[in-house]
């Protein structure tokens, strides 16, 4: 089976800024980290592979910027994925069915049994991705997938429902799924591993022309915050005098 | 035209769903034209019913055996055709996981974009500007549609419209939209959704919730969670990374999948506040959140933030509430 996990590089979260076109973050000198919810579909993809114990192989796949791409295609090679596919490209697409229609164009030859990819990027958000992809290549789609398992051309996927509920679902191949964060425990890397990464091949494709979009961010601004936060800090003795005279006072909850 | 998709909620209209109402009525309202609600597939026959109490001008009933139960390929087939034959302007529905699971589709379906998890609408003269929280909403940013776009889907997130200000009234139309699909269109075999555990608690309605984070770092340091809401007579919460670290069952998870809570006071120890667990906790009378973090985005939430070491500042408060 040819599996693809689907990866994208997004900044780490603390003391980001916006820039000066107010339309994206000052992305000079910050530091990129794969996508906390594609790291449990990499190691999902590594798992079935796995299980299958065939010749199926897991590809990694990404897109945007060179640098930072490569390094998180590094990090995928090394956690398990036996091969690389980096779509380069420096636009700032801000429309997911545009970027889907770039993704899926550029992975379409390869023609996947099943592509995994995180629930939503911590960056964007839209969550849309891998359905978008999924339905524009004629797959079948699931979201919020907590366990999976593939039998003969077919994929049973427990979901994750609202409320506390779970519910099965079996699907016909190819499928195209996201994978909720905690389903399994994505592996350490070994430096044996960091070594054997370097080895692997990683093919290269450019997104050379924009794309026309229909909608995109216009304005980036730090919400306000509604509510007026008392900080409390200090000595060990005020601060738990402080959070209890609150708790019986204020509140009356004690 | 406005569309708003319903979604059945074991036998109810889905909560998200009367706020969607709530989102149709305004835009109907601020563009001037006709407001239709869609009951599509499983229940609908019901869900016609409990909407007619709501001001609209049709309630669609959209039925076919093959969406008796919700599959994404069966659902994305049956609005697209709805779309397809009534072209609305824009088409609406709550941020929930089944609108997540299928309108995606639709929007490829339809090539037309699909805006999800919006926080609010802002109409200005010929000109409509949506924002969203982007970057685990550390900011929002402004999204606008390109000018040629006729046609878009919307999902809001919760509490972006509130179901108290739903106009009641009654549908001027009923009408039947006949779907044809094929048993070749669903791909997808559902079982009946259930509970992964039978639940110790119910936090949705628990007036008082403490709630621990990824900083209580391992199942040898509950005890010190455990002792506190005893001593404080508090329910114990946890956040996503904690029942999937094993500490706590997910019977206690509050936020994506779990519970939403709206208590009168919220006590966020050692928890950041990721944007799925801040969305199903903010709706609380006071939030206090203990830590060391002075970045941590709960603290945007707070009434009162406490920069200390959970370690420190729990045991001394369960000595001290004890001791009185």
């Amino acid at each position: 089976m040819k599996i693809a996990v689907l990866t994208k590089a997004i900044p780490k979260l603390k003391s980001l800024k916006i820039d000066s076109s107010k339309k994206w973050i000052d992305d000079s000198n910050i530091q990129y980290i794969m996508n906390e919810h594609d790291t449990y579909a990499l190691e999902e993809a590594v798992l079935i592979k796995e299980k299958l114990k065939d010749n199926s192989e897991v590809f990694a796949i990404t897109m945007g910027p060179m640098n930072r791409s490569k390094q998180i295609m590094q990090e995928a090679l090394a956690k398990g994925a036996d091969k690389g596919l980096i779509i380069k490209n420096d636009f700032k697409i801000t429309d997911p069915l545009a970027f889907a229609k770039i993704f899926s164009e550029k992975i379409k030859d390869e023609k996947f049994d099943l592509i995994l990819c995180g629930l939503a990027s911590y960056d964007l958000g839209s969550g849309q991705t891998s359905v978008l992809i999924g339905e524009l290549l004629g797959m079948t789609t699931a979201t919020f997938a907590i366990e999976t398992n593939v039998i003969n051309k077919k994929i049973k996927i427990k979901k994750e429902l609202e409320s506390g509920f779970s519910q099965w679902i079996e699907m016909s191949l190819p499928a195209s799924i996201s994978i909720q964060s905690g389903l399994n425990n994505p592996r350490y890397v070994s430096i044996k591993n960091i070594v054997q990464a370097k080895d692997k091949e990683v093919i290269i494709k450019n997104v050379d022309k924009e794309i026309v979009t229909m909608q995109g961010f216009t304005k980036f601004y730090v919400p306000v915050n509604e509510k007026k936060t008392e900080f409390i800090e200090g000595e060990l003795d005020a601060v738990t005098n402080k959070i209890i005279r609150i708790l019986k006072e204020d509140l009356k909850l004690i | 035209m406005i569309l708003v998709v319903l979604e059945n909620q074991r036998g109810i209209i889905h909560d998200f769903s009367l706020q969607a109402i709530v989102a149709g009525q305004q835009f109907a309202n601020e563009y001037n034209c006709p407001l239709n609600i869609l009951c599509l597939g499983e229940n609908a026959d019901n869900l016609k019913n409990q909407a007619s109490k709501y001001e609209c001008d049709s309630i669609i009933i959209a039925e076919h055996n093959l969406i008796k139960e919700y599959t994404s390929d069966g659902f994305s087939k049956a609005l697209s055709d709805v779309i397809q034959d009534k072209k609305p302007q824009f088409t609406i529905m709550g941020h929930s996981y089944m609108a997540r699971d299928f309108l995606p589709r639709v929007s490829v379906k339809q090539d037309i974009p699909f805006i999800s998890d919006l926080t609010s609408v802002n109409f200005q003269n010929e000109k409509i500007v949506f924002s969203k929280q982007v970057f685990n909403a550390k900011f929002l940013t402004n999204i606008e549609l390109d000018p040629n776009v006729k046609s878009a889907i919307l999902s809001f997130q919760s509490s972006a419209f509130s179901k108290d200000k739903l106009i009641f009234g009654t549908p001027k139309n009923i009408e039947k939209f006949n779907l044809s699909l094929d048993k070749e269109d669903i791909r997808i075999v559902s079982q009946e959704p259930f509970k992964e555990t039978s639940s110790d608690v119910d936090l949705s309605s628990s007036e008082f919730i403490v709630t621990v984070g990824r900083g209580i770092e391992s199942e040898d340091n509950l005890p010190i969670m455990e002792k506190f809401v005893d001593a404080i007579g508090a329910d114990l919460g946890s956040s996503r990374p904690v029942v999937d670290m094993g500490i706590l069952p997910k019977s206690r998870l509050v936020g994506s999948s779990g519970h939403t809570v709206a208590p009168n006071l919220y006590l966020a120890v050692g928890l950041s506040g990721a944007i799925q667990h801040v969305v199903a906790m903010k709706g609380s009378e006071k939030i206090m959140a203990i830590n060391t973090d002075r970045d941590a985005p709960i603290f945007e939430v707070a009434d009162y933030a406490v920069i200390g070491d959970l370690f420190d500042i729990i045991p001394e408060l369960t000595r001290k509430i004890s001791e009185d």
